[in-house]
C-alpha cells in the first residue's frame, strides 16, 4: 500500500475541506463592514456554531504535513514563515473577536468588531499569499512578493464570494439582498484571483508548463477551465435570477461557488503533484517512516468517519435561517 | 543576545505555549464543572443553578476561543520554529499530534457548537451529552500532548537509524516513564486552576453583593474541590519529582541548586545560584532535608550538577520557578483548608476570607506556569532529554523575522490577556448586579455570540 500517496490524498482533502468550510464564515467576516450593526450580528449568528470547527480542518491540514511528511513540514513552514504568522495572528484576532464583540462593552466592543474583520480579510490574504509561495517554489523578490499578493487578495474574493453566497441561504429580507449584490461583486474578484494564478503557475516551473500544455494533455484538461468559467457565469445568472425572485433555489450560487473551489484545487493538486516542495521534494521523499503512516493510518481509517458524521450532525442541528444566538438555560 | 536566533525562537516558542497553556488549564477542569452544572439543571432545575451556568458557560466559552486561537499557533511553530525537531524526530512526535487532532480537537470544537447554542435545538439529553463530549474532548487533548511532552522528557520505544528516529513500540513510547505521573500532575493542576478560577470569581461578586446564591453556591463547590485536590496535588507532585530524580537527576539537581554530589544534602529555603562560580549565594537550608525528600533517608547520597558537565540547565531560573510552584501550593493548601473549616460549621466566609479568595483568582496560573517553566528549562539544552539538543533542532530563519514576529506576538497576547480578565470580571459584576440579560434589541449582541 502506497502510504505516502493515501496520506497526501488525505492532506489534499483536508486542506480543501478548510478552504470550503473556513472559507464561508471567513466571507462573512470580510463582508462585515458593509452591513448595519444589527445585520452584523446576524451575520456572525450565521457562522457562530460552526467556524471553529471549521478551523480545525486547518490543524488537520497541517498535523498530515506534520504527522506524514516531517522532512517538508520544516522546509516549508519556515519558508513561508512570514505569512504564517501574518496568518496566525489575523486568526487569533478573529476567533476571541467572536467572543469579545458579544461581550466587551463600549469602545472595547467597536474595536473587537473592526478586530473581527481585520483578522478575516487578514488571514485570507496570508492564505494566498502562502498558496502563491508554494506555487511558484518560494521565489523571492519583488516580483514574487507582488504575485502573492495578487493571489491573496483573490482568494479574498473567493472567500468572500462563499461567505455572500452561504449568507444567501442563510438569511432572508434585506439581509439577504445585499448578499446577493455582494455575491456578484465577489464573484468577478474571485474570478480574477484563479485566472491570475492558472496563468502564472505553469511560467513558475518548466515541469508545470509541460503537464498543462503538452498535446494532447491540454486537449483532456481543458474541461477544468471550461467547468470554472460555467460555474462563474452560473452563480451571476442565479444570482440576477434570485434578485428577481423568479427563482427560489437559495443554495445554487453556494454550490456553485464550492464547485470552482473543488476545480481550482483540482488543477493545482494536478500542477505540484508529485512535488511538496515544486521540483524539489516529492512525497515520498518527505514521507515518514513507514511504521509511524501505518500507526496513524489506523486510526485515521476508525476516527474520519466519526469525524465525518458529527460534523453533518452540528451542522443539521443548525440547519435553516440563522437565528440569534443565545446560550439556553 | 538579540542576534542569536536559538535564544529568541526558545523566547517565540516559550511566549506561545505559555500563553496557550492558560486556557487550557482552565477549560480541562471547566468542562467538567459545567457537565456537573448541566446535569444537576435537567434534574432539578434549581434557580441558582441557571445563574452559575449562564455566567460560567459564557467564562468557558472565552478561555476555549483563547485556547483553540493560540492552539493553532502551536501546530504552525513546530515547524517554523523545531523544523529540526520534526525532521529528526517527526517519526514519534507525528503520530502523537495527529492523534490529537483526530480524536480530540474535532470532537470538543464541533460539539462546542452545539454546547453553546443547540440547547432550543436539540432534546435535553442530546445537549448534555455534547457538554459531555466536549469535556471528553478536552481530556484527550491533554492525554496526547502530554503523552508527547513526557516523552521528550523520558524517551523510550525508538531505534535511531541515519539520525531520525524509528518508533518500535507504541506502548512503550505513549506511557513512557513519566507519562502517568505528568499527565495525573496536569490534571489535577487543571482542578485547582479552574476551583480558584470559581471561587475567586464567586468571592469577588459576594464581596459586591453578599446575597447573590449562584456566587455562594459556587464558592462553596470551589472550596471543596480545592480542599480536596490540594493534599492530592502535592502527594502527585512528590512522586512526579521522584521519578524524575530517576530519570533526569540533572533537573532535580538544579532544582535544589546542588552543585556537587553528596550525602546528608540540605534542603535550599533561599539562595542565589550563581552560575559562573557554580555555588549558592546567600543560602538559607534545612541540613539534610533534600536528602529526605529525595531519597527518604537523611544519609541519602544525591547527585550534583557537576556529574553532568555542561550538560545541565540553568539553574537560577529552574531553582526559583520550583519554588514558586511550590509556595503557590502552599497558598492554596492554607487558604482552601482554612475555607473548608467554616462550610463544615455552615459558616458563611468572612470577609478577609472572601478577600483571600479574589486574590487568588489567577493562582493556579502562576502555579501552571511556574511548574512548566521548571520542567522544561530543566530539560536543557535537551529537546528529547538525552538525545537532542535544542540547538540542533533550531531553525535557520534569520533572526530578524524572528524578532519582529516576537513582537508582534507579544503585543497581540498582551492585548488578548487584559481583555480576557476585563471581560471575565465584567461578566461576574453584571450577573451579580442580578442584571436579567435584556431581551434583544440587538439579539446576538446582547445574549452573547460564542
Amino acid at each position: 500500500m502506497d502510504l505516502p500517496l493515501i496520506f497526501a490524498m488525505l492532506m489534499g482533502l483536508a486542506i480543501l475541506a478548510y478552504v470550503i468550510l473556513d472559507g464561508f464564515d471567513l466571507g462573512v467576516g470580510i463582508l462585515v463592514p458593509l452591513a448595519t450593526p444589527d445585520e452584523q450580528d446576524m451575520m456572525v449568528a450565521s457562522i457562530g456554531p460552526f467556524w471553529d470547527a471549521n478551523e480545525t480542518w486547518l490543524v488537520l491540514g497541517v498535523g498530515i504535513l506534520l504527522v506524514a511528511f516531517p522532512q517538508a513540514h520544516g522546509v516549508i513552514l519556515t519558508a513561508l514563515y512570514l505569512p504564517v504568522a501574518l496568518m496566525l495572528v489575523a486568526l487569533m484576532l478573529r476567533g476571541v473577536a467572536f467572543e469579545f464583540r458579544a461581550k466587551a462593552t463600549g469602545w472595547h466592543q467597536q474595536l473587537w468588531n473592526r478586530l473581527f474583520f481585520v483578522g478575516s480579510l487578514g488571514a485570507a490574504v496570508a492564505q494566498g499569499m502562502m498558496l502563491g509561495g508554494v506555487v511558484t517554489g518560494f521565489g523571492k523578490g519583488a516580483l514574487f512578493v507582488g504575485f502573492e499578493l495578487l493571489v491573496g487578495l483573490g482568494l479574498a474574493g473567493g472567500y468572500a464570494l462563499l461567505g455572500a453566497t452561504w449568507l444567501v441561504i442563510k438569511t432572508e429580507g434585506d439581509l439577504q439582498a445585499r448578499a446577493l449584490r455582494w455575491g456578484k461583486g465577489a464573484a468577478f474578484l474571485a474570478a480574477a484571483g484563479v485566472a491570475a494564478i492558472s496563468l502564472a503557475t505553469p511560467f513558475a516551473s518548466a515541469n508545470i508548463m509541460e503537464k498543462w500544455f503538452a498535446w494532447p494533455r491540454l486537449l483532456w484538461l481543458s474541461p477544468l477551465p471550461i467547468l470554472s468559467a460555467a460555474a462563474f457565469a452560473g452563480i451571476l445568472i442565479s444570482l440576477a435570477r434570485l434578485q428577481r425572485g423568479q427563482s427560489r433555489r437559495e443554495y445554487l450560487p453556494f454550490v456553485l461557488g464550492v464547485w470552482i473551489f473543488v476545480f481550482a484545487f483540482a488543477g493545482l493538486a494536478y500542477s505540484l503533484f508529485p512535488y511538496l516542495v515544486v521540483d524539489r521534494m516529492t512525497i515520498w521523499q518527505a514521507a515518514a517512516a513507514e511504521s509511524s503512516l501505518r500507526f496513524v493510518f489506523v486510526g485515521a481509517c476508525i476516527v474520519l468517519p466519526m469525524i465525518v458524521a458529527y460534523t453533518l450532525f452540528s451542522y443539521r442541528v443548525f440547519w435553516g435561517k440563522a437565528r440569534s444566538l443565545t446560550y439556553g438555560e | 543576545m538579540f542576534a542569536d536566533p536559538l535564544l529568541l525562537a526558545r523566547a517565540q516558542f516559550g511566549l506561545n505555549i505559555a500563553f496557550h497553556i492558560l486556557f487550557p488549564s482552565i477549560t480541562i477542569a471547566l468542562a467538567w464543572v459545567l457537565v456537573y452544572l448541566r446535569v444537576r439543571i435537567e434534574r432539578t432545575g434549581e434557580a441558582w443553578l441557571k445563574g452559575a451556568y449562564r455566567l460560567w458557560v459564557k467564562i468557558f466559552a472565552l478561555s476555549f476561543a483563547m485556547g483553540v486561537v493560540s492552539g493553532i499557533t502551536m501546530s504552525f511553530q513546530f515547524g517554523t520554529n523545531w523544523p529540526g525537531f520534526m525532521q529528526k524526530a517527526g517519526n514519534i512526535a507525528g503520530p502523537l499530534l495527529g492523534y490529537e487532532v483526530l480524536t480530540a480537537f474535532f470532537l470538543e470544537a464541533t460539539f462546542l457548537g452545539v454546547m453553546l447554542f443547540g440547547r432550543d435545538r436539540v432534546p435535553a439529553w442530546l445537549h448534555t451529552l455534547s457538554s459531555f463530549m466536549v469535556a471528553i474532548g478536552t481530556s484527550f487533548s491533554a492525554f496526547w500532548i502530554l503523552a508527547l511532552n513526557s516523552w521528550m522528557q523520558t524517551p523510550q520505544g525508538f531505534e535511531i537509524i541515519d539520525g531520525q528516529f524509528h518508533a518500535t513500540d507504541w506502548w512503550a513510547i505513549i506511557f513512557n516513564p513519566s507519562f502517568p505521573y505528568r499527565f495525573t500532575h496536569m490534571m489535577i493542576a487543571s482542578g485547582l486552576t479552574a476551583a480558584f478560577l470559581v471561587a475567586g470569581i464567586s468571592a469577588f461578586q459576594l464581596l459586591r453583593n453578599a446575597q447573590f446564591e449562584p456566587a455562594r453556591r459556587m464558592l462553596r463547590l470551589g472550596i471543596v474541590v480545592a480542599a480536596v485536590l490540594t493534599p492530592v496535588q502535592i502527594f502527585v507532585g512528590d512522586l512526579h519529582g521522584l521519578n524524575t530524580l530517576k530519570h533526569q537527576p540533572a533537573k532535580i539537581a538544579a532544582i535544589e541548586g546542588i552543585w556537587e554530589t553528596g550525602r546528608n544534602v540540605p534542603l535550599l529555603l533561599f539562595a542565589l545560584p550563581n552560575n559562573t562560580e557554580r555555588r549558592n549565594d546567600y543560602a538559607v537550608a534545612v541540613p539534610g532535608m533534600a536528602s529526605f525528600i529525595l531519597t527518604h533517608d537523611f544519609e541519602g547520597e544525591v547527585k550534583g550538577l557537576s556529574e553532568f558537565g555542561d550538560k545541565h540547565p540553568p539553574v537560577m531560573q529552574v531553582f526559583w520557578s520550583f519554588r514558586i510552584m511550590v509556595g503557590v501550593g502552599m497558598l492554596m493548601l492554607l487558604l482552601s483548608w482554612g475555607a473548608i473549616w467554616q462550610v463544615f460549621r455552615r459558616k458563611p466566609s468572612p470577609r478577609w476570607m472572601l478577600l483571600a479568595f479574589a486574590g487568588m483568582t489567577f493562582s493556579g496560573w502562576v502555579a501552571v506556569l511556574a511548574g512548566w517553566l521548571t520542567t522544561e528549562i530543566g530539560r536543557q539544552p535537551y529537546l528529547v532529554y538525552g538525545v537532542l539538543t535544542t540547538a540542533e533542532a533550531a531553525s535557520d530563519v534569520p533572526a530578524s523575522h524572528i524578532a519582529i514576529t516576537l513582537v508582534g506576538y507579544a503585543v497581540v497576547y498582551s492585548l488578548l490577556l487584559v481583555s480576557y480578565m476585563v471581560v471575565v470580571t465584567q461578566l461576574a459584576i453584571k450577573e451579580a448586579a442580578g442584571e436579567k440579560t435584556p431581551e434583544p434589541v440587538n439579539p446576538a449582541f446582547q445574549s452573547g455570540i460564542a
